[in-house]
Order: structure tokens, then C-alpha cells, then sequence
């Protein structure tokens, strides 16, 4: 692919994103437009901004790659990063917004006035913030070795660069206006390539067979293998091998492969005949947990679809970034409002991603080979329109894909650092603020260099996960069960949230390789939220006497609107 | 093997992470062992007791205050059972012997009367009731009793009628600290009162001068400052709520420039740049626009009008991740840093209005010492007033925008 248009777009994303952060908000005016200078952020520019933070590289490249490699049933990762807005608007949306809370942890203060679980919830938002934060991390990495052949880590050093300085030298102060240009940025990058390849896809007689199984290549092609992999073949093969299969060296002769496992080594060229069946690849022991979780799917798809959809429905509650943004609201029922909002521009959006993930099976199959399936969004124009049209929308995708690092990374590095530097870190000031903004950067580049070969949109499922373990039980009862105690709220988020970290930890570690252990560790939400809301009720019930003193009066604030607050006080 | 690595450490730092608060919060007491002698060691455990428990009962004699600190005491004390009542009933009973409760506050009557200890068998129909005696030691604050500590052993005891004693005047002193935290608050809510009736005189009587000046020659523009006199009037007075948002902080500071403008002309003049982000910041009542009033009163000082001098005021709100930051700054004569420094000290009380010290008082009231107002300034170099407000505090809840629709009073 032609990077002669692609850095250039990238570049000008990052200096665009600075330039609006720092100078959006830059304009004076003098009291005469004083309506003007002091008017509160309205209900669709905010959820313009919550999309554009909310849309990362999860949804912008890793749903058309999951898709890709595993076919439709993928298509509830869009369905549920939306509907988690609905619960979200249904139970927590304008009680979280009349709470005051601006973060996780203030509302678990607000709630049970208790310095204890604050300082947990502040543990729980670190965690989920780090594991959000990875894939971002390896997103960028992925797409500018895609653009550009650059080593595998640099794209994510870039964008930790990036984000670190400008949040650390105060220069996110326009947040919403950047988050929002943000969305449009990404809405457009996506959706005007997605018209001309569905031009081109019609000039190429329309083929309708992008579901079929198997993947099948539409023309000659051939594929070179990165990393050593162990090819699965459920019938014989014949493909041109240049390198070395099974142990035996090959240059150029066409080899018929008969059914069974077949190792390939690293820097083998395999050139596979038009028609021919996608094979599916396994990468090995130590490959990561692409095919881990893969493997999972396939043995329980059942499981591990309603997994996936408990973690997204119930995690986006609790995800910091996205928590931060319903303050800007200026009352409860502007909330409410918000989140309706952002259902249908997110809605919207997410038409998009399964689009490339179709268009992906019929032209660039061999990527679930390689395991660069989240590359498949950029690699798309090349393949089928070429020219420097292709180089053009190529060039567009890859900035959009950067606004998405961009904007979830430096909201989620907010996020962190600012729970590090109010809960964590000793003393408060704006050096500490600083020094937590290099450590929410820092843990999670390094875990990105350790960690390889990791689906974007699984690990952002991972991070769900822990998310909907912990604070969803925690907002749901905070708001509406009179009964919980701090005990209670400390001892669920803690099992719920505790049990899916580990297992989080254990399926990235590969702990257990098979079985209906390694599925109930790589889908963890479908227990752990329930074994969360119960320990959470249990605990609160065993300890009735410590139920806060001033409960009856929060639930009031957060429960009644606003006008009738004011009439009942007055 | 790499992602088996991550994993691992991933898994592991958790587990670093518990291991080592656990070990700060077992380890505290213990590292006092090696110190000194068996007699020292006992003081230190006495102070370290003494302190634990005084920290609830700073907030004055409850239910719950007195559940936290009654096992800390009686540990100090070495009973069997110690119980915390008020002036009706028993708050607390911790340890054993909890069926004399309903006895306790009976016998408790002349005591809690006449303010003085007394020690007194029980009478008990159990056999084996492991207590059977108890020293009463009221707890008098200002000579007003608000309730006693009572210890209850097995025999009579001595020391423990002194031991009692001497614990119920410690706890009367955490107490009467109490009483001067309350006293503290009310005071501050009583300069708050102060500050809203302040406002008004010199303002009131100017205002409406100048939009009699309008009455003949511009009738359409003195309804309209009427109009804003009655919108700023109606927010400063108004009753409900301590809190309100930067949003109608600024509309009052909106108002209120209005009517200084009718007075100055053009001689004034404003920029504002304000973040929508921070508009929904709750904030202590009326503690913007005394910064404001500050800043036109010295920005047009030592500048007489036919000498053309202008004053130029700027105000900006900044979003600062968990806290927003508002900053009013002018151009006028400034102050000298040595008055300034005891004006707010509360040495000297300024020439005019009690602004700047008080709005300080009532931030570092609420937010704590670390956000009061920060103050640049030298003669003749303007003035620039920084304030820090957290975007949330416990306690801090405005009642927003739509409230004040509806807040005729």
C-alpha cells in the first residue's frame, strides 16, 4: 500500500485533534454575547462528544475483522456496544447525572459516603481503563505497520506520545468540541470509502456469497507467512509453496498438503490457486489469545455469544471515559436526552462496520491466515479500487482509524490520571496530575509490547467484561436499592469484578488451552455479573446497620427532577 | 510465551498491590514493639488507643459516633462493658451485660441532673451475670450534661471510679471540640448571611441612581436596568440553598455588570471566556461575583474619568480535569502582596466590602484548605484572583437552573 497519502493524513489528524483541544475554545467575547459565552452544552453536541469518545479502534477496525474471520454471529458486537446505551439510559443515565458525581468513584462516594469503596472503585477504573487502553495501543500499532512497514510497536508509541502530551500540558481543555469533531471525523472516514467500494462492488457484478462457509479466494494470490502457524486442513490442499512447510523445503513447486495439521514456517510464501478454501490457521502456543478466544467460540458459540452480550449491555455503564461526559449536561432530563442522542448517531455508525467485515470475506480472505484481520478496513481500497483513488481512501480510513485512538485513548488517559492522581498518588497539585498521566500512559504501552497478536474488539470485550462485573452492580442497586451497605458495594465489586479480572488474566495468559474452563474464562460476564449483584445484596442484607444515614435523602436528590427539588426545598 | 508473560503480570499485580496495603495496615501497631521500655510501650499503646477512638467523636455524641469509639474506650478503660447514652437513651452498650440497659438509664437519672459521677451495685436476677457494679461519669459540656459514660466491672474498683473519670473528661474535650466545629460553621453560614446583606447598600443606592439618571432621557434603556436590578436582587436574596452552578453565578455576574456598566460606560470593559464543560459546577453561593465587584472596584480606582482611564476585566473558566479553574483578573492599581497578605488573615479589615477574605474563608470551608483563593498582585500591576472548584465535593449540591424558575418568592 502507497504510505505517500497515508502519513500525511495521519499527521494531519494528530495536528488537527491538538489544534481544536488546545485552541477550541480559545474565543473570547465580551459581555454583550454573554448568553452566548455561557451557554451549556446542548444534549446532541454532547452526545456527538460521548460517540466520539466512546467509537475506538475496537469498533473502527476490529468488528470488520472479527467479521471477517468468523462471519455473521460477530454481528452482535456492534448490537451490543448499542443497546449497553439503552440500560445505560434506562437505569442510570439522569440519577447518575442529579448524583453531582463526575467520576466512578465520586458516585460510589455520593452514594455511601464511604472513603473505603471510593478508593475501590478508583482501583476498579484504573483496571478497566488499562485494559481498555491496550487495545487501543495495538491498534495504532497494527495500522501504521500496515501503512507504512514500520515496526509493530510504533504506532502505539506515537499515539501514547501524543496523548500523554497534550492531556499533561492541559491542552484537552476543549474536550467536547474534539470529541465531537472526532465523531464526524470518523463517521466520514468510514462511511465515504464504504460508498465507493459498494460502487466498486457493484461494477464487480455484485457477489453475494460473502457469508458462505468456507472463505474461498476469488482470484490467485499469494500470502506470506509472518509468524510460524500451524495450518488445520479439513481436505487436501494444493497450493505453491516457496519456503518451508512441515520441516521440508520447497522453492516454488506446487505441493499437495493431504488433510491434518501442517506447520509453516516463518517468511514462507504460499500462493493459493483461484477458488481455493480459506484454511484455518492456528497460531501456535505462544500466538496470544486471538485464536484462544477463537477456539472458545467455536467449541461453545452458544456461551460465549451470550457472554459477549451481557459484558457489552451491562459494561458501557461503567466505563470511565464514557461516565465523565454525562456531567457536561446541565441537568438530569438534558442526560436522558443525550443518551437518546447518542443511541442513534452510535446506531448510525455501527451500520458501517459489518459493511467492511462482508466486503473483507470476498476480497482480502487471506488475512485470516496472516491474523492481521484488523488490518482488512485499510486494506480494502487497495484491493478493489487501486490507483490513487485507493491510496486516497486508504488514506482517509487510516486517519479515521487515528481519530479513534486518538480520542478514546486520551479520554480514557483523563479518566485514569485523574483517578491516580485524586485517589492514588500521595499528594494532589498539577505535577501529580502530570506524573498520573505518564503512569495511566505507561502500564498499558508496556503491556501492548509484552502482549502480541491480540483482536482488538476481544480484548475491548475483556475490559467490558470487568467493567460490567463491578460497576454495574454497583450504579444499578446504588441507584435503585435503598438497602445496600458500603460492605455490600466493597465485597461485590471486589468478587464480581475480582473474578473477572482473573479471569481476564488467566485467558491472556493461556492458561487453561481448552475446554469449558478456558470458555467460562474467556466469556467470564455471564457468571461473574450475577456471582457480583449477589454477593453485593447478600453482604448488604448481613449487614442491615450499616445502611448510610442520610440514604433516604441521595435516593430523593437522585430520583426527583430537578423542578420539584427546588419547590420541595423552597 | 509472551502473551503468558503479560498475563502473569497482569494477574500478579493485583495481588502485589493487596499484599502491600494489607501489610501497611497490620504492620502500623507492631512497629512500635521494639520501642523503649514495657512502660513506654504501655503509654504508646495508651496514646495510640486515646487517638483512635477520638476521631468520631469529633462530630459530636450520635448513635454511630458512639458505636465506633465505645470498643476504643473500654480497651482503654480494661472493663468488661462500657455504655455511651445521651440524656434519654443508651447509644451504645459494648461488651458484656447488655441486659441492663433499660436498669442503666434509670439510675441514670439524678446523675445526668445534677452533673455528677456515681458508682452503684446493679441488681441483677441472673445468677452468673458477669457484671455487677457500675461508675457513672457524666459528660458535661459548657455545665450542661449532654449524657454519660458508664463502665460496669464484676466488684467494686477504685481505680476504676478514677480511670472512668478521667476517660469522660477526655471525651468531654473531644465533645467540646465538637461544639466548636459547630460553632465554627455557623459562623461562616452566619458571615454568608453577612455577606448577602452586604452586598447591597453602597450597590443598592448607586444602581438606583443611575437609572434615575436614565428616567427622562432613555426610558427604554432604565426599564431595562430595572429589570436587571430586579434579576440580580431576586438571586442574591433568595433563600433556598447554600450552592449554586457557575451557570447562574455568571448570570448574576452578567446582571450586575449591566447596571456597573450603565454607571461607567465605556470606561469598562469585559471579556469572558468560559468552557460550557464546567458550566454545571456547583458552587458556594455568591462567592464569584464579590471577586468581580473586587476586580471593577480596583481596575477603576486612581482612574478619574477625564483622564480617559479605562479598566479592562477579564473572566475565564477552565476545564482542569476533576476541578474547574476560574480566574477574574483587571488592570488596575493592584495591591501591595504585605496588606493583601493581612487583609486575609483577617489583621486588618479593608477599606471597603469584605470580599476577597471572605469569599476565602468559605472556599477553604468547603473545599478544604488546599483551594482557597490564589492572589497575584503588586502595586500598580493589577490583580489576578485564582479560585480552584473541585467538580464534585460530598455536600456540594446545587440546586441548578430550572430551580430558579421556579424560586418566587
Amino acid at each position: 500500500m502507497n504510505s505517500g497519502y497515508a502519513v500525511p493524513a495521519v499527521a494531519l489528524v494528530v495536528v488537527a485533534t491538538v489544534l481544536v483541544g488546545a485552541f477550541g475554545l480559545r474565543i473570547s467575547r465580551t459581555t454583550s454575547d454573554f448568553y452566548v459565552a455561557s451557554r451549556t452544552v446542548g444534549p446532541r453536541l454532547n452526545a456527538a462528544a460521548i460517540s466520539g469518545e466512546y467509537l475506538s479502534a475496537a469498533s473502527f477496525l476490529g468488528i470488520a475483522g472479527l467479521v471477517l474471520i468468523q462471519g455473521p454471529d460477530m454481528l452482535w458486537y456492534p448490537v451490543g456496544y448499542t443497546a449497553g446505551y439503552l440500560v445505560l439510559l434506562l437505569f442510570v443515565a439522569a440519577p447518575l447525572r442529579r448524583s453531582g458525581a463526575y467520576t466512578l468513584p465520586d458516585f460510589a462516594e455520593a452514594r455511601l459516603a464511604s472513603y473505603g469503596v471510593r478508593r475501590l472503585a478508583g482501583a476498579f477504573v484504573v483496571g478497566v481503563g488499562w485494559l481498555y487502553l491496550l487495545p487501543q495501543l495495538q491498534g495504532a500499532g497494527l495500522t501504521l505497520t500496515v501503512l507504512t512497514g514500520a515496526p509493530d510497536s510504533l504506532g502505539g508509541l506515537i499515539v501514547a506520545v501524543v496523548v500523554v502530551a497534550t492531556v499533561a500540558a492541559g491542552g484537552m481543555r476543549s474536550i467536547t468540541f474534539v470529541q465531537a469533531f472526532q465523531y464526524w471525523l470518523k463517521l466520514t472516514a468510514l462511511l465515504v470509502p464504504a460508498l465507493f467500494l459498494v460502487l466498486a462492488w457493484q461494477s464487480d457484478g455484485a457477489p453475494r456469497h460473502a457469508f458462505e462457509e468456507p472463505v474461498t479466494f476469488r482470484e490467485q494470490r499469494v500470502v506470506r507467512v509472518d509468524d510460524s502457524l500451524d495450518l488445520q486442513l479439513a481436505r487436501p490442499l494444493t497450493v505453491t509453496v516457496t519456503g518451508t512447510v512441515d520441516g521440508r523445503p520447497h522453492d516454488g513447486e506446487r505441493v499437495r498438503l493431504p488433510t491434518g495439521t501442517h506447520h509453516i514456517t516463518r517468511g514462507t510464501r504460499l500462493a493459493f490457486a483461484e477458488g481455493t478454501a480459506v484454511p484455518d490457521a492456528d497460531r501456535g502456543t505462544g500466538g496470544g489469545m486471538s485464536t484462544s478466544l477463537v477456539a472458545g467460540r467455536e467449541e461453545r458459540p452458544l456461551y460465549a455469544t451470550y457472554g459477549l452480550i451481557l459484558a457489552t449491555f451491562l459494561g458501557t455503564m461503567g466505563l470511565p471515559h464514557v461516565v465523565v461526559r454525562f456531567y457536561t449536561s446541565p441537568h438530569g432530563v438534558a442526560a436522558r436526552r443525550t443518551t437518546v442522542a447518542v443511541l442513534g448517531l452510535i446506531g448510525a455508525f455501527y451500520l458501517l462496520p459489518p459493511l467492511y467485515g462482508a466486503l473483507g470475506r470476498l476480497y482480502t480472505p487471506e488475512l485470516a491466515l496472516t491474523g492481521d484481520a484488523d488490518a482488512s478496513v485499510l486494506l480494502l481500497p487497495d484491493r478493489m479500487i487501486g490507483g490513487v483513488g485507493g491510496d486516497l481512501l486508504g488514506a482517509l480510513l487510516a486517519g479515521g482509524a487515528f481519530a479513534a485512538f486518538l480520542s478514546t485513548a486520551s479520554g480514557l488517559t483523563m479518566a485514569v490520571a485523574g483517578v491516580l492522581t485524586q485517589d492514588v498518588l500521595p499528594a494532589r497539585g498539577v505535577r501529580h496530575f502530570r506524573l498520573g498521566t505518564v503512569l495511566a500512559m505507561a502500564v498499558p504501552l508496556a503491556a501492548s509490547v509484552l502482549v502480541g497478536g491480540l483482536p482488538v474488539a476481544d480484548a475491548v470485550g475483556l475490559a467490558f467484561a470487568v467493567s460490567a462485573s463491578s460497576f454495574c452492580p454497583l450504579l444499578v442497586l446504588g441507584i435503585w436499592w435503598r438497602r445496600l451497605t458500603p460492605p455490600g458495594a466493597a465485597a461485590g465489586m471486589l468478587v464480581g469484578g475480582g473474578s473477572a479480572f482473573m479471569a481476564v488474566a488467566a485467558t491472556m495468559a493461556g492458561l487453561p488451552a481448552g475446554g469449558p474452563l478456558h470458555a467460562l474464562l474467556a466469556w467470564p460476564a455471564l457468571w461473574s455479573v450475577p456471582l457480583g449483584f449477589l454477593t453485593m445484596v447478600l453482604v448488604s442484607l448481613a449487614t442491615p446497620g450499616r445502611v448510610p444515614p442520610g440514604t433516604e435523602a441521595v435516593l430523593a436528590r437522585f430520583h426527583l427532577p430537578e423542578e420539584l427539588r427546588a419547590e420541595v426545598k423552597a | 510465551m509472551s502473551g503468558f508473560l503479560a498475563g502473569l503480570c497482569v494477574a500478579v499485580l493485583p495481588l502485589l498491590a493487596a499484599g502491600f496495603w494489607l501489610g501497611r495496615r497490620t504492620a502500623r501497631p507492631e512497629t512500635l514493639g521494639g520501642l523503649g521500655t514495657p512502660v513506654e510501650h504501655a503509654t504508646f499503646q495508651t496514646l495510640h488507643t486515646a487517638s483512635l477512638a477520638a476521631p468520631p467523636l469529633r462530630a459530636g455524641l450520635t448513635e454511630e459516633t458512639a458505636r465506633k469509639s465505645a470498643r476504643r474506650l473500654r480497651s482503654l478503660l480494661g472493663t468488661d462493658a462500657l455504655c455511651l447514652t445521651d440524656r434519654k437513651e443508651v447509644l451504645v452498650w459494648d461488651g458484656v451485660g447488655g441486659h441492663h440497659r433499660t436498669e442503666i438509664m434509670e439510675r441514670l437519672a439524678g446523675p445526668l441532673e445534677t452533673g455528677r459521677g456515681e458508682a452503684f451495685r446493679l441488681r441483677c436476677d441472673h445468677p452468673d451475670c458477669p457484671v455487677r457494679w457500675a461508675v457513672v461519669a457524666p459528660l458535661t459540656v459548657d455545665d450542661r450534661v449532654h449524657g454519660a459514660l458508664v463502665a460496669c466491672a464484676p466488684r467494686e474498683s477504685a481505680v476504676l471510679v478514677r480511670a472512668a473519670g478521667e476517660v469522660a473528661r477526655w471525651v468531654t474535650v473531644q465533645l467540646e471540640l465538637a461544639d466548636l466545629d459547630q460553632s465554627r460553621t455557623r459562623l461562616i453560614e452566619a458571615e454568608i448571611k453577612a455577606l448577602r446583606a452586604q452586598i447591597s447598600p453602597h450597590f443598592i443606592f448607586n444602581s438606583l441612581a443611575v437609572i434615575a439618571s436614565f428616567v427622562r432621557t432613555d426610558p427604554e434603556r432604565a426599564r431595562e436596568l430595572l429589570l436587571e436590578f430586579a434579576d440580580f436582587t431576586r438571586y442574591s436574596f433568595r433563600r433556598h440553598g447554600d450552592f449554586t452552578t457557575l451557570a447562574d453565578e455568571l448570570h448574576a455576574i452578567d446582571h450586575y455588570l449591566a447596571l456597573v456598566r450603565a454607571r461607567f460606560g465605556d470606561r469598562l470593559s469585559v471579556t469572558l471566556q468560559i468552557a460550557p464543560e464546567v458550566l454545571p459546577v456547583a458552587l458556594p453561593f455568591l462567592c464569584l461575583q464579590p471577586l468581580v465587584e473586587n476586580a471593577v472596584k480596583h481596575g477603576l480606582e486612581g482612574k478619574t474619568a477625564n483622564a480617559g482611564g479605562k479598566c479592562h476585566i477579564s473572566i475565564t473558566a477552565q476545564d482542569a480535569g476533576a476541578e474547574a479553574l476560574v480566574v477574574i483578573e483587571d488592570d488596575g492599581v493592584g495591591m501591595d502582596p504585605v496588606l493583601l497578605r493581612r487583609i486575609l488573615a483577617g489583621e486588618v479589615s479593608p477599606s471597603g466590602g469584605i470580599g476577597l477574605s471572605n469569599v476565602d474563608d468559605r472556599l477553604r470551608q468547603v473545599y478544604g484548605d488546599d483551594h482557597g483563593l490564589v492572589i497575584e498582585t503588586a502595586v500598580g500591576a493589577g490583580m489576578k484572583v485564582s479560585a480552584r472548584l473541585p467538580k464534585y465535593q460530598p455536600g456540594v449540591h446545587s440546586a441548578g437552573r430550572i430551580a430558579q424558575e421556579y424560586s418566587g418568592e
